[in-house]
């Protein structure tokens, strides 16, 4: 092994778990009640929403039709499984057209 | 350490996460088969899965490698690309509430968007569950977190051996996986927190900013409008008289 990248990595690994920790330690802090607690209460879903958007946005007609299925399944249920094994098994197919 | 790793709420953890594993494994092989093409050897590409475990920084890594190494813009990549787990550890932390520092501190070392998706939507659905069929949340957590890590780390190591024979994961719908996941989830946590408006703030912010931006903006840009308008909406609740 490359000690320059062993260093290298060991940089990566510090900034990463360095980012991760604040943001454990800054969860401690937050509001647990009041305007900021509730809008704190759609952070998760609003982070999702905004990984998913640009990534379905940039697919073409076998993701949307892909992402129109998890979401029927999705509201349906519980499970994490049925929705992503539709999902992929969908798009696979219809990427095949 | 206990309350991290109490056995009812690792299995529990790891088969929550077992499907989304599948395709991190599916990812992992072409990180590996990509290292090896970069000349990082067998060693180095398990260590880097080790220390890094983070797939977007470890591909975005591997895009800008080059001889010599470019220090700075990867080390700068790393930073902007991990912005977004602040948001994830400070939401994972209020929901894993009463959890120690120390423990919180272990637990941090393995925060990526999967996990993290997959603990806030145990959170938010576990109780409408009876009491004994709830997991303790830090295991599941680290449920997820030790299946993942140790998926990656495997999958780096497997693509790395096999190479140029690792096949594009799109031609059997597994990159679909990533998102269609993130969308059940949300449609998940949407269901218990109804929302439109914050999705509909979130959602287009993030598509702009990705449009105009670039990097990994759109998820802080998408996160703080989306909470914004949330914050904006929110009636303070009246007591009855």
């Amino acid at each position: 092994m490359r000690p320059e990248l062993i260093l290298l990595f060991a940089g990566m690994g510090a900034i990463n778990y360095a980012v991760r920790a604040a943001g454990m330690l800054v969860g401690e802090l937050l509001p647990k009640e009041g305007r900021l607690a509730a809008a704190l209460t759609q952070l998760p879903a609003a982070i999702l929403i905004s990984l998913v958007a640009p990534l379905l946005l940039h697919g073409g007609g076998a993701e949307w039709a892909g992402a129109a299925i998890v979401a029927a399944i999705a509201s349906r249920s519980e499970g994490l499984l049925l929705p992503l094994a539709a999902g992929v098994v969908a798009v696979a197919l219809l990427r095949l057209i | 350490m206990r309350a991290l790793f109490e056995s009812y709420g690792l299995r529990a953890g790891a088969r929550r996460c077992a499907p989304i594993a599948l395709s991190v494994f599916a990812y992992g092989l072409v990180f590996g088969a990509l290292a090896a093409q970069d000349g990082l050897s067998l060693g180095e590409t398990g260590l880097m899965s080790a220390i890094v475990f983070s797939g977007s920084v470890q591909f975005v890594a591997l895009g800008l490698w080059a001889t010599p190494l470019p220090v700075a813009a990867l080390l700068i990549a790393t930073f902007l690309l991990s912005l977004r787990l602040v948001l994830m550890g400070a939401t994972l932390r209020r929901a894993l509430a009463g959890i120690s520092t120390g423990r919180a501190l272990v637990a941090a070392w393995f925060v990526t968007d999967e996990n993290w998706a997959l603990t806030m939507s145990e959170a938010a659905q576990r109780g409408s569950r009876p009491e004994a069929q709830r997991p303790p949340l830090a295991s599941f957590f680290m449920g997820t977190s030790i299946l993942l890590y140790g998926t990656w780390i495997a999958a780096g190591i497997v693509g790395h051996l096999i190479g140029g024979a690792v096949g594009d994961p799109k031609h059997l719908g597994f990159d679909f996986a990533f998102p269609a996941m993130f969308l059940a989830l949300s449609i998940g946590l949407g269901r218990r927190h109804p929302n439109v408006l914050v999705w509909l703030a979130s959602a287009a912010s993030a598509i702009l900013a990705e449009r105009y931006l670039g990097g990994a903006w759109h998820i802080l840009v998408g996160a703080g409008a989306g909470i914004a308008v949330a914050a904006l909406g929110h009636k303070t609740p009246r007591r009855a008289p």
